[in-house]
C-alpha cells in the first residue's frame, strides 16, 4: 500500500521529524488561501500522485506570490501527469500539496528497510541526495552508509552520530541528525513500514534538517493494526480489478497481455505466467486464488479476468493439494455458466480428486479444452488465443 | 535417509483445536507421521480426535517427547507461538501461517540466535520425507521415497517439480519448502548444506523466484562446496517491477532480484536451469545419473 506525500509528511510531523510545513489542496482559491497562512513565500506546490520523477514530468513547481500558487495550483489540478513512473497513460492529478520553499544547502538521502540477507532493519545513509538511490549504489558504493539495527535494544544513538559523521555533517546539526533518525526509526516501527525513504533530507542555509520528500511502503501483513494507515489507501491510484479482487481475498495483478490466467499458489501463478510467455503468448494477469478457494471465489475471478477487455483466452492452471480438483471443477463450471463464456477456456488440473474434476468438466457440455501437464496447458491456449485471433482479422 | 525429519521424528501441532490444525494433523497422522499431541492454550488436558491437547508448548514436550512442531496459528498470534516452541527447545519448528508482520519476523529472527531450534517457514507447505513423515498442508500422495531433495520458496511449484520427478521414477529424499516471506528461518543455502551432507541425497533441485538474493547465495555454494548435481527453476521471468507477486518477498525492486539476473548467476555456477516450469525434472536429468 502506498501513500500520499502530503499524508507521509502529516505522519512524519507526528513523530517529530522535521518536515516543511505545508496543507493538502483541491483548488486553487484554497492553494492560495493556504500560500498566505503558511508563509509570506516562497512556496512549492507539488502535485500529489502516487509516482515518483514528478519535478521532470511538471508536478513540482515554485511560486513566488499567492497568485502564482493559485495559477499553478489551478493548471496542475485536473492535468494528467507522466512519468517515468507512471506508464504512458499518467496519472490524473486531483490534489496538490503546497508548502513553504526553503533554501537548500546540501541534500542527503536516508532511507530504512527490512534486509532480507541480515533480517535486520537497516538505517541507510547518502550524501547523494536528490538523486536516484539506485545509481548511487551501482556507480559510488561508497557513498552508501549502512546502519543494521539490533531490534531488540532499537537504533542507537552512537549508530545515529556515525551516519551523521559519515555524511559530513558538524557542530548542531549532528545532534538534530541524531534525533531525526531516532524519530524515523519510531515511525518505521510504529507504523510497520517496509520502506520509508527520505530523499532529499535537506541541510538548509539556516543550518536546519528537512525531510522534503518522503516516500513510505507498508507491510501489507500488518495492515490489520494499523486502521489509521488504511484509511490513506487512495483507491483513485490503484487498478480497480485489483481492488475488486482485494476484497475477494484473491491475489491479483493486471498485466499487458490477452491470456488471463486463474492458478492457485504464487509461485505456480509466476510460473504459469512464464510459460505462457516461454511458448509466444502474453499474460495478461497474475492471480492466484489461493489454496482455499470457494466455488464463489473462483467466480469473482473468472468475473474480475474477464473485465479486462484484453483478454482473449482463459488457461485455469491447479496443482490441488488441499484444494481438491472436483471443487474447483464446479467452481469453473459454475463461473463459465454465470459470464457465458465467449472465449477459449483450457484447464490443466492435477492432485487431489484429479479423476473427479476432469470428468465433471468432460460431462459439463462447455467448450473447456483439458491439458495434460503445463507444458500441454500453455501450448494449447497459445494456439486457441492465436487460431481466435486469425478467425476475427 | 533424509534431512530435518524421519520416522522417527514426533510431532505436536500449534493450534490444533482451529479447524485448519486438526485438518492437517489428521492428514499427517493417516500419513503415518508421529503426530502426538497439540497445543491450544486455555483447552490444555482435553482431547481432540484422540490428540491430547496442552496449553503450553512446554507441557507438550514434556508429555509427549516432542521434537518438532507445526504452527497453524493466526497471523497476529504466530511469531509468538514460534517464540514459544524455540524456548520450549524444540528442534524443529515449521510454520505454515501466510500473512505474518515482517518486523514480528525481525523480531524472532533474532530471538532465535543461539537458540537450537531451526524454524521452516513461515508461509510455507512444510516439509516431508515421503513414507516417512509429513509436516505441513502438501497432499502426500504425490511423493515417492526416493534420492532426489527438493528445496522449494513455493508450495504449488514444489508439488510440480515432485510430481514431476515421480512420473519418470525418481523419489525424493526429503522436501522443504521454505515459504515465500522476505524474513524467514531457513534459507535455500541451509538446505543445500544439509543435503549435501546426507548420504542419501544425490541431487537437488532448488525452486526460487524474483526478489531478494538467497538464490544467488545458495548458487555460490554449490559452486563451491557441492558435489552433488543441482537442477533449478526461477518463476517470475515476466514479472514486472514493482509489483509484488503474491508472496510477501516476491517483488522485483530497484532492478534488483530478477529473474534473468538470478538465472544468469546460477547458470555460472553450474547449476541446470529449466528454461520453464514443465521441464525440472528434465533439467535436472541434464546433470544426474541415477
Amino acid at each position: 500500500m502506498n501513500i500520499h506525500e502530503y499524508q507521509a509528511k502529516g505522519i512524519l510531523r507526528r513523530f517529530g521529524v522535521p518536515v516543511p510545513d505545508g496543507h493538502v489542496c483541491y483548488n486553487g482559491a484554497s492553494a492560495r488561501e493556504w500560500a498566505k497562512r503558511l508563509s509570506d513565500g516562497p512556496w512549492v506546490v507539488k502535485a500529489q500522485i502516487h509516482a515518483g520523477g514528478r519535478g521532470k514530468g511538471g508536478g513540482v513547481k515554485l511560486a513566488r506570490t499567492p497568485d502564482e500558487v493559485r495559477l499553478i495550483a489551478r493548471d496542475m489540478l485536473g492535468m494528467t501527469l507522466r512519468t517515468h513512473q507512471t506508464g504512458p497513460e499518467g496519472k490524473l492529478v486531483t490534489r496538490v500539496l503546497v508548502e513553504n520553499g526553503c533554501n537548500i544547502a546540501r541534500e542527503l538521502y536516508v532511507s530504512l528497510l527490512v534486509d532480507r540477507t541480515t533480517s535486520r532493519v537497516t538505517v541507510m545513509a547518502s550524501t547523494e541526495g536528490g538523486m536516484d538511490i539506485e545509481e548511487v549504489a551501482a556507480s559510488t558504493p561508497e557513498k552508501i552508509f549502512k546502519e543494521p539495527v539490533d531490534h531488540l535494544v532499537g537504533l542507537t544513538q552512537f549508530q545515529c552520530r556515525k551516519l551523521a559523521f559519515s555524511l559530513g555533517l558538524e557542530g548542531k546539526l549532528v545532534g538534530k541528525a541524531v534525533k531525526a533518525f531516532e524519530a524515523l526509526y519510531t515511525t518505521f516501527l510504529s507504523c510497520d513500514c517496509s520502506l520509508l525513504e527520505i530523499n532529499p533530507l535537506v541541510v538548509t542555509a539556516e543550518g536546519e534538517l528537512l525531510a522534503l520528500d518522503a516516500k513510505f511502503g507498508f507491510d501489507d501483513n500488518a495492515v490489520f493494526r494499523h486502521h489509521k494507515i488504511a484509511d490513506l489507501r487512495d483507491y483513485d491510484e490503484e487498478d480497480p480489478n485489483e481492488i475488486e479482487a482485494s476484497q475477494h481475498d484473491l491475489s491479483y495483478i493486471s498485466l499487458t497481455g490477452n491470456i488471463g490466467c486463474l492458478v492457485n499458489g504464487a509461485g505456480l501463478a509466476m510460473a504459469t505466467m512464464d510459460i505462457i510467455k516461454y511458448y509466444g503468448g502474453d499474460p495478461a494477469n497474475f492471480l492466484d486464488v489461493g489454496g482455499g478457494a470457494t466455488i464463489e471465489r473462483v467466480t469473482e475471478a473468472f468475473k474480475i479476468i474477464l473485465s479486462d477487455q484484453n483478454v482473449q483466452g482463459i488457461l485455469v492452471n491447479i496443482f490441488g493439494g488441499i484444494m481438491k480438483c472436483d471443487v474447483i471443477a464446479t467452481g469453473v463450471i459454475e463461473a463459465a455458466r454465470q459470464v457465458s463464456l465467449k472465449v477459449p477456456l483450457v484447464v490443466r488440473l492435477e492432485g487431489t480428486n484429479v479423476e473427479q474434476g476432469k470428468r465433471l468438466l468432460a460431462e459439463s457440455g462447455l467448450d473447456i479444452v483439458a491439458a495434460d501437464g503445463m507444458a500441454d496447458a500453455a501450448q494449447k491456449i497459445v494456439q486457441a488465443v492465436a487460431a481466435a485471433g486469425e478467425g476475427r482479422a | 535417509m533424509s534431512i530435518l525429519v524421519n520416522k522417527n521424528t514426533r510431532v505436536i501441532t500449534q493450534g490444533i483445536t482451529g479447524s485448519t490444525g486438526l485438518f492437517h494433523a489428521q492428514g499427517a497422522r493417516e500419513y503415518g507421521t508421529q503426530m502426538v499431541g497439540g497445543v491450544t492454550p486455555g483447552k490444555g488436558g482435553t482431547s481432540i480426535d484422540g490428540f491430547p491437547v496442552f496449553n503450553t508448548v512446554g507441557d507438550a514436550v514434556a508429555a509427549t517427547g516432542a521434537t518438532a512442531s507445526v504452527i497453524y496459528v493466526p497471523p497476529p498470534f504466530a511469531a509468538d507461538s514460534i517464540m514459544e516452541a524455540v524456548e520450549a527447545g524444540i528442534e524443529l519448528v515449521c510454520c505454515i501461517t501466510e500473512g505474518i508482520p515482517v518486523l514480528d519476523m525481525v523480531k524472532v529472527k533474532q530471538y532465535m540466535q543461539g537458540k537450537r531450534t531451526r524454524l521452516i517457514g513461515p508461509n510455507c507447505p512444510g516439509i516431508i520425507t515421503p513414507g516417512q513423515c509429513k509436516i505441513g498442508i502438501m497432499p502426500g500422495y504425490i511423493h515417492k521415497a526416493g534420492k532426489v531433495g527438493v528445496v522449494s520458496r513455493s508450495g504449488t511449484l514444489t508439488y510440480e517439480a515432485v510430481w514431476q520427478l515421480t512420473g519418470i521414477g525418481l523419489g525424493q529424499s526429503t522436501c522443504v519448502g521454505i515459504g515465500g516471506d522476505p524474513v524467514n528461518g531457513t534459507s535455500h543455502l541451509d538446505c543445500l548444506r544439509m543435503f549435501e551432507e546426507d548420504p542419501d541425497t544425490e541431487a537437488v533441485i532448488m525452486i526460487g523466484e524474483i526478489g531478494g538474493n538467497a538464490e544467488e547465495e545458495a548458487a555460490r555454494f554449490v559452486k563451491e562446496h557441492m558435489k552433488k548435481p543441482v537442477a533449478a527453476y526461477i518463476a517470475g521471468r515476466t514479472a514486472p517491477p514493482g509489483k509484488r507477486m503474491g508472496h510477501a518477498g516476491a517483488i522485483v525492486s530497484g532492478g534488483k532480484g530478477t529473474a534473468a539476473e538470478k538465472v544468469a548467476v546460477l547458470e555460472e555456477c553450474g547449476i541446470s536451469v529449466a528454461a520453464s516450469p514443465a521441464e525440472m525434472a528434465q533439467a535436472l536429468m541434464k546433470v544426474y545419473r541415477p
